[in-house]
């Protein structure tokens, strides 16, 4: 028999635990309820980036030169693909690696949840890896930055890294501009990760606002393949060309040697220097024409002044300086057209420093354009108080002195435009009021006397252009060394603008170190000038000077017939 | 006719209510059990065809008399033993050897063993004087503990303690001595330290998991957390049926088996939980009434000593879901998805059945 207290006893000692169990369930289920239904969130509820597009950069006419396009991303979560090790081979094999090394980077980084697999892959191993649908391995669309000019823009344009940030040029100029700010919502995922549905929108991903530079992709080509052509033909080390827009100071070319594909950067530092901006040069005898202006300004002289430059050299706090043959008397224009250092030196010298100075500076010299180019160089121009008479002399045809090759056009430009200086602007729209640097009298002054340059009697005869009066100037400078001015090593430049009747467009070239028996900007730099301006005049349709005359031979011929 | 079939089959011998108990407690879990598992209709199916034959087995035994019953007692415990002794060989299974497999079929003799060591322990004290004596008591003991430290040894801790629970409530029943009891409980725990030290290790790490979930919460407090997250996350009333974020995402353990009411919990709610331990508490309390108006000491004895041990299968499930006890694996009895432990149950079931439905030719 059983005794009848047993069974109560025991009844009593269930009932108690059963109130328990049951207390228990009370206390999660109602008192602890919101802690734990929020822990419960915290599991399967996720927050995710939404990726946003990087903004568009475009030519002046809407010519793509950067664009953002999708891709997918593998990454892995160590710990789940390794619960399955025989999965590794066949993702080894999607992407085409080695599946021992993938083993072992993913053991050594077990503990963690996300690792990079491969980034940006083509859409055909994404597509492998989808199919293949193993656990642990995700792909993440992301952004990848794709320049379809590739070397030619590369320069001004930069590139972005692996995670769409800016590094360098207006890619980094304009970082947050372009990149916009990424989104947020909330996604439901189990407990692989997997994301099961899209709960909610946090936060719209802003796509980043586009660009529209003042390049013309045209231009921009043109300058490219003439500038490699004759960098690669005088086997020089590096160049540049600057075009600039005269009435806006726009920038409508820039390019350089040696350059990069952005589309694969790689770690040459050397050839990702935008040399146009970064890199000052001793402009030589380029900047003649400044000098020259400030005489004119200070009423000093006037085009027709003639001055002595015989025996083709004189001396100066006991330096000889030399032209290259006796030109005998010259009149001040004659002295640019022939590049005369003693002529310019004698004229300079009547100046106050601080009025040459003075000159030097409102035409942007000694100071950064403001463009806010990364790394952009101001170059050097040693205040006047500090000049000697020697210093004064050469700095009048351009030695102690240092310039930016867009510098040099900003100034060239400024003569072309009446004297009034506009700062380079790379972006559209940018905000570049015109500067008066010079009275506009002098400006065509000095215009109508660097015409003379690529006459058939000037330095610079080989960068005349068909049917277009050009002005300008040619430059040779000796390159500076640890030990003074090297003797065989040159920097051969040319400056100058065009139509002269209209000026539409200023040009600077920079060739580094010409090899070979041609090194005279005359001879190397001047006909790069003249391709590039001549295919410019083209491309743009600008009208030659004589435009009329011409079309009135033209109608002569036609009407012939 | 007389001659084809024995002479103790006759007319069904059924109860009614605790068939009705039983069949709605059932329908609830396949019911869970379909969106615990996935939701997965086969899983349900397989489930279905499993408890059908256990119910098959359940009608079965409910027509055999105690008296036979009782004779194939010590047949079947001493088929329960061989087969444990079996498996030390034979077994096969993940790190344990708890599984037997007979070619059609695998199954636990453990689980056989819940019920047969009840059975034999009934079989042995309804003929002694009661409340029994010190040499009757050690002779039960000697009955559990080979099976027992048999079911120790697999290793498979909660079984085991089930199978002791369950040959201790016969004895209790039976009118053990109350100082006898208390003098095994202080022995017990006497011997809990002893006990740690022969745990392995992974049953150690369950126990400390037990008392600090949080320190290793990604590892061993996984399980216990996770289930309390969703039990939690029921609240009063539940998420709905197939609605439960946290077992549809997978983020509850053994959620089809072990932790199913985790499940149930997250969708039901209290109301639900409250529901089914209401449910339960209608079958044990049919089980002990069916103990007491039984009229032969073993039949009694066993009816009892059975829905006792259903019972604690029900609250150590739900105090290791609710994270008050360490996770053992004890199955909720009719729910979880496993044909052995379902099977053995409704076995049991039908020989309360018989018990019921014999009482009244019992001299």
């Amino acid at each position: 028999m059983i005794p009848g207290s047993r069974l109560y006893a025991m009844l009593l000692i269930f009932f108690l635990c059963s109130v328990g169990l049951v207390a228990r369930a009370v206390n999660l289920q109602v008192m602890e309820t919101d802690f734990l239904q929020g822990q419960g969130k915290a599991r399967f509820l996720r927050e995710v980036t939404i990726a946003s597009t990087r903004g568009v950069i475009t030519d002046r006419n809407g010519e793509p030169l950067a664009v953002s396009t999708p891709v997918d991303s593998v990454w892995v979560h160590p710990g789940q693909l390794l619960e399955y090790p025989e999965n590794i081979k066949p993702l080894a094999g999607a992407i085409n690696a080695d599946a021992e090394e993938i083993e072992r980077k993913l053991t050594q980084r077990a503990g963690k949840e996300f690792v990079w697999l491969v980034r940006r892959l083509n859409p055909e191993v994404a597509d492998r890896i989808r199919g293949l649908g193993l656990p642990g391995v995700y792909l993440q669309k992301e952004y990848r930055r794709f320049y379809p000019a590739g070397e030619v823009t590369s320069h001004v344009i930069g590139f972005t890294n692996i995670d769409d940030v800016g590094q360098e040029g207006l890619e980094l100029a304009y970082d947050s501009w372009l990149a916009g700010s990424p989104g947020l919502k909330r996604v439901t995922r189990d407990r692989k990760g997997q994301t099961i549905e899209e709960a909610e929108l946090i936060k719209e991903s802003d796509p980043g606002q586009d660009l529209r530079l003042t390049i013309d992709k045209r231009l921009q080509y043109l300058a490219y393949r003439e500038l490699k052509s004759a960098v690669l033909q005088h086997g020089a080390s590096s160049g540049s060309v600057v075009v600039l827009d005269v009435d806006s100071g726009e920038v409508l070319a820039m390019v350089n040697q040696p350059s990069y594909n952005p589309n694969d950067p790689g770690h040459d530092t050397d050839g990702m220097r935008n040399r146009a901006v970064t890199d000052v040069i001793e402009p030589g005898s380029v900047m003649k024409p400044i000098a020259i202006a400030s005489v004119l300004e200070h009423d000093l002289a006037v085009p027709a002044t003639p001055v002595e430059t015989s025996p083709g050299y004189t001396v100066i706090s006991g330096h000889t300086i030399r032209d290259h043959n006796n030109y005998g008397l010259l009149d001040v224009t004659g002295v640019l057209t022939k590049s005369s250092n003693v002529g310019v030196t004698k004229l300079a010298l009547q100046l106050e420093p601080q009025e040459m100075w003075d000159t030097y500076t409102r035409f942007g010299f000694g100071e950064a354009t403001g463009t806010g180019f990364p790394g952009e160089s101001a170059g050097v121009l040693r205040n006047h108080r500090r000049w000697r008479r020697l210093e004064q002399a050469t700095i009048s045809y351009g030695y102690g002195i240092s310039a930016t090759p867009l510098q040099l056009a900003q100034a060239y430009a400024a003569i072309a435009n009446g004297g009034k200086l506009r700062q380079p602007a790379f972006i559209q729209g940018s905000n570049n009021p015109p500067i008066s640097a010079i009275d506009p009298d002098i400006a065509n002054a000095v215009a109508r006397m660097l015409e003379t340059v690529t006459t058939p009697q000037g330095t610079g005869s080989r960068a005349s252009v068909a049917n277009y009066r050009i002005a300008g100037k040619t430059g040779t400078s000796h390159k500076a060394s640890a030990s003074g001015y090297a003797a065989a090593r040159y920097v051969s430049s040319f400056a100058g603008f065009g139509p002269v009747s209209d000026p539409r467009l200023a040009c600077v070239v920079v060739i580094n170190d010409p090899t070979g028996d041609e090194y005279y900007g005359g001879l190397v730099a001047a006909p790069l000038f003249s391709e590039v301006m001549t295919g410019a005049m083209r491309i743009l349709n600008i009208p030659p000077d004589d435009y009329p005359t011409i079309l009135a031979d033209a109608g002569n011929t036609a009407g012939g017939q | 006719m007389k001659g084809l079939v024995p002479a103790w089959v006759g007319k069904p011998r059924l109860d009614p209510v605790l068939l009705i108990l039983i069949m709605l407690i059932m329908a609830f879990g396949l019911f869970i059990l379909y969106s615990a598992s996935g939701p997965d209709m086969a899983v349900v199916e397989r489930q279905a065809i499993r408890l059908g034959f256990g119910i098959f087995v359940m009608l079965a035994i409910s027509q055999v008399p105690p008296r036979i019953l009782r004779l194939w007692t010590p047949w079947l415990y001493g088929i329960g033993i061989a087969l444990l002794l079996a498996t030390w060989i034979l077994g096969v299974g993940r790190g344990t050897q708890r599984w037997l497999d007979i070619g059609l079929l695998r199954f636990q003799p453990s689980e056989i063993m819940k019920l047969a060591v009840p059975m034999m322990v009934a079989w042995y004290l309804h003929p002694k004087v009661l409340p029994p004596g010190w040499k009757p008591v050690f002779v039960t003991l000697g009955i559990m503990l080979i099976p027992v430290l048999l079911i120790a040894r697999q290793p498979d801790l909660g079984t085991s303690l089930l199978v002791a629970a369950s040959g201790i409530f016969t004895l209790y029943l039976a009118g053990l001595r109350w100082r006898i009891l208390f003098g095994f409980v202080g022995l017990a725990t006497a011997a809990a330290p002893v006990l740690w030290l022969v745990m392995k290790e992974y049953q150690r790490d369950r126990v400390r998991t037990f008392l600090n979930p949080e320190a290793d919460p990604l590892g061993h407090g996984w399980n216990i957390i996770q289930s309390k997250v969703a039990v939690g996350s029921g609240g009063l009333t539940g998420k709905g049926w197939l609605n439960g974020t946290q077992s549809h995402l997978e983020f509850i353990p053994e959620r089809h088996t072990d932790f199913i009411l985790a499940v149930l919990s997250e969708e039901f709610g209290l109301v639900g939980v409250t529901l089914l331990m209401l449910a339960y508490m209608l079958l044990i309390a049919r089980g002990l009434y069916i103990a007491s108006v039984a009229r032969h000491t073993g039949s009694r004895l066993l009816a009892g000593a059975l829905s006792l041990t259903v019972f604690v299968y029900v609250l150590v499930n739900g105090a290791m879901v609710a994270g008050v006890l360490p996770v053992v694996g004890v199955p909720l009895p009719l729910i979880s998805y496993g044909g052995t432990s379902a099977v053995t149950l409704l076995a049991g079931f039908g020989m309360m059945m018989s018990i019921y439905g014999h009482r009244k030719f019992i001299k």
